[in-house]
């Protein structure tokens, strides 16, 4: 079990799952105390101690699944197999009806039993054959069409009763998807071992997705993880402003003064001064190659918006406009999105990204929003399409502001290519980073948070000419 | 020390207090108390994690110690403070002394207010310790939550170095607004509590609301389940469910029916939005 344990561990670490060494001392601790026979019970036992995010679970289960299935070989399972032969549809309405009956009474083990049958019969499982485990679960599950109907109640329902039978039905269906991948993955284990099948059925996490190029869904599952990663940005750069902040009384001080003072008990002395919270002031490149990423980025501004003492975002393509108020407290994200395009000046001309003039717009009509307590955060991919870039209107802007970051969604080795100009821009930034997953935001985030590593920003405005 | 033999007794003794666990539950309770080990439960508001500090106080015979997590706690809320206004009175009676021999006086055991964490370290015998909505806290208190966990510890320059006699059984909880820091993360065993399956939600009701009736649970339960997957803004928790089944009862409903749980949404929706979202599923799926 323990040497299971350190390939199972490697397999999570593969995935991208960051289990730390303590993690790992901690899952082989649990392993003494618990008792191992009960499958279900290591499975919980291995999640609490490696596992610290919801959303890491899903990727947990598919290689526990693999390094800790039942991997008795193929014939012995077939052994456990009672059904005739391959061959008639009848069959096919057997083992539908079997399954449907275990499923609806809640018999576990007739489940099981019925799965092997089906994943037997169905799949055209063959050893040593290079497919992966989605083609497998894709033939049973074509081939089991019918189960659907035999779920559902038998008599004619309606109303409140249809709609729960209709939820039912389908939480039944997904379990038994669940149980048939977990017969094909103990199969295709038995034939090949562990690490082999558990390459094939890595997936990208969240955090790894492009999001410059993520799909609608994978993008809906990044926006559930934004808010309260956005929320930790928060507090690390509350934390920056109010450390200390805390106006305790210092009785030490308040007694050795009024000693000072002949003794008279008058005046408390504080710890430390409240500081006032900085503005932040957002821009954000919401053209077409920017869109995924802008919906993003929109996203996390709204969400770490009260941890400011003001916010405003301003987004563009060839033209600058103002959208704070369309991401405010009690707005609707995916409104506020529809509303962006539909309501906002941020194109005048042809569509295209025109840098220079919306960092000339933004000067002239918002340059008064930037002072020396705001945070400029811009995100774009500094592509010009070869127009003016309007370098140092920005240095410009950069000089009045506290801070300036500038986060780039295209990898880094495009930068300065073609008609990417992020050089021009970046010496007038405190830091540039690429930021094309969560997992890079995360430690674009952790790098805020340290003042100690902010790079200082070369300020040199009008070195330029 | 520990507390219980196997799952199944973790299972058994929280249910005599009124708490129903789940395999998931069971387990990680167990390691916690074998491990010694603070339980991090993460999850929605309302599905249990809070009355799973207080059941496990009611089932180990512990004394429950609770610190209430909010914005703005700092240390002096949370581990100790020194009284100054009784340590003011007292400098004013002692008048004309020395700074050196007043120090003594006035540093000492009955000047100092003890807060929660202070408590649950300096309790004569082992306790329970809540540490409630901890992704309330700044870093600051985050870190201080950490130090005091690693060793159950505590330093008070004037007064010395106290230790826990018994670890306390730990339990902080979070409805996850933001995430955690990784050290205080990697310090937990990690129990995300999601809303209960049907199973168990109708176990939960059973328990709770006495007279009502198993087919009327488990109608309630399903019917939670439909709403939770309609993506309201705010989602139904067990607490709303629980209302819920008091209302119907108390209304005198027999069988659940469609128009009723409309009649009734308000019990388990708060935006009115999530509310007209319901109504049309229920009324025309
Ligand atoms: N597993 C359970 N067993 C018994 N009651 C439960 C359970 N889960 C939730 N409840 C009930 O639901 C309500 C909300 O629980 P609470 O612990 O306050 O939620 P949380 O702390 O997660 O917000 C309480 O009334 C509690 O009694
Ligand atoms: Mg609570």
């Amino acid at each position: 079990m323990i040497k299971s344990l350190g390939s199972f561990i490697g397999e999570l670490r593969a995935v991208g799952l960051p289990v730390s060494t303590a993690e790992a001392l901690d899952a082989a601790e649990a392993l003494r105390v618990i008792d191992i026979a009960d499958r279900e019970g290591v499975r919980e036992a291995l999640a609490a101690t490696l596992i610290k995010l919801p959303r890491h679970r899903a990727p947990f289960d598919v290689a526990f699944d693999v390094f800790f299935g039942n991997a008795a070989p193929a014939e012995e399972r077939a052994e456990h197999d009672d059904t005739p032969p391959q061959g008639a549809e009848s069959g096919v309405d057997d083992l539908i009806a079997q399954l449907a009956g275990a499923l609806r009474s809640g018999d576990t083990a007739g489940l099981e039993a019925a799965v092997r049958r089906a994943v037997s019969r169905l799949s055209g499982f063959q050893k040593g054959r290079p497919v992966g485990g989605r083609y497998y679960l894709y033939r049973v599950m074509q081939r089991l069409e019918g189960i659907e109907e035999a779920l559902a109640a038998g008599e004619e329902l309606s109303g409140l009763d249809a709609l729960l039978d209709r939820d039912d039905v389908a939480a039944l269906l997904e379990r038994l998807q669940a149980e048939i991948r977990r017969e094909i993955i103990e199969r295709l284990v038995a034939d090949r071992g562990p690490e082999p099948v558990a390459r094939t059925l890595r997936e990208p996490l969240v955090e790894d997705l492009d999001l410059m190029h993520a799909t609608r869904l994978e993008l809906e599952r990044v926006e559930a993880a934004v808010v309260p990663l956005a929320r930790k940005l928060a507090t690390r750069l509350a934390q920056r402003r109010r450390r200390g902040r805390h106006g305790r009384l210092d009785l030490r001080r308040t007694i050795r003064r009024s000693l000072a003072h002949g003794g008279a008990l008058i005046e408390p002395q504080f710890r430390r001064p409240r500081l006032s919270k900085p503005d932040l002031v957002l821009l954000c490149d919401v053209s077409g190659s920017m869109a995924t990423f802008a919906r993003f980025t929109m996203q996390l501004t709204y969400a770490i918006s009260h941890q400011f003492s003001q916010v405003r975002a301003f987004a563009f393509v060839d033209a600058v406009d103002e959208v704070t108020g369309l991401f405010g407290t009690g707005t609707d994200f995916a409104e506020s999105m529809a509303r962006l395009s539909s309501e906002t000046r941020v194109v005048a001309g042809d569509g295209h990204s025109d840098y220079g003039a919306v960092f000339r717009d933004f000067a002239e009509q918002h340059g008064d929003v930037v002072t020396p307590q705001t945070t400029v955060l811009v995100t774009g991919d500094a592509r010009t399409n070869y127009r003016e870039d309007g370098a140092e209107v920005f240095a410009d802007i950069a000089a009045q502001a506290r801070s300036v970051f500038w986060l780039n969604p295209e990898a880094r080795r495009f930068w300065d290519t073609g008609d990417s100009v992020m050089r021009k821009y970046a010496c007038w930034c405190d830091s540039v980073d690429e930021v094309r997953t969560l997992r890079q935001l995360e430690r674009f985030v952790e790098q805020i948070a340290l003042p100690q590593h902010r790079p200082s920003r070369k300020l040199a405005s009008g070195v330029l000419n | 020390m520990s507390n219980w033999s196997s799952t199944d007794d973790v299972a058994e003794s929280l249910q005599r207090s009124g708490y129903l666990t789940d395999p998931r539950i069971a387990q990680v309770v167990f390691l916690a108390d074998k491990l010694e080990k603070p339980i991090l439960a993460e999850g929605p508001a309302g599905v249990g994690k809070t009355s799973l500090a207080l059941a496990l106080a009611q089932a180990t015979g512990r004394r429950l110690v609770r610190l209430q997590c909010y914005e703005g706690l700092d240390e002096a809320k949370a581990l100790y403070e020194w009284n100054y206004h009784k340590q003011l009175l007292r400098l004013q009676s002692d008048e004309g002394k020395a700074w050196h021999e007043i120090e003594g006086d006035i540093f000492t055991e009955e000047f100092l207010l003890e807060r929660p964490l202070l408590e649950a370290i300096r309790a004569e015998s082992a306790v329970v310790l809540l540490i409630d909505e901890v992704d309330r806290v700044e870093m600051e208190t985050e870190a201080l939550l950490l130090e005091v966990l690693d060793a159950f510890q505590v330093t008070i320059p004037e007064l010395g170095t106290v230790t826990a006699k018994d670890r306390p059984i730990v339990v902080l909880t979070s409805n996850n607004t933001r995430e955690l820091s990784e050290a205080l993360k990697r310090r937990c065993l990690f129990l995300h509590i999601d809303y209960p399956s049907v199973e168990r939600e109708q176990r939960i009701l059973l328990a709770k609301v006495p007279d009502l009736p198993d087919a009327m649970a488990t109608k309630i339960a399903k019917t939670m389940r439909s709403i939770r997957q309609l993506a309201v803004r705010k989602a139904p928790s067990v607490s709303e469910s629980l209302d819920w089944a008091r209302t119907l009862l108390a209304l005198g409903v027999e069988d659940v029916d469609a128009k009723i749980t409309v009649g009734t949404l308000e019990v388990l929706l708060k935006y009115q939005s999530d509310i007209d979202k319901a109504s049309r599923e229920l009324l025309e799926p």
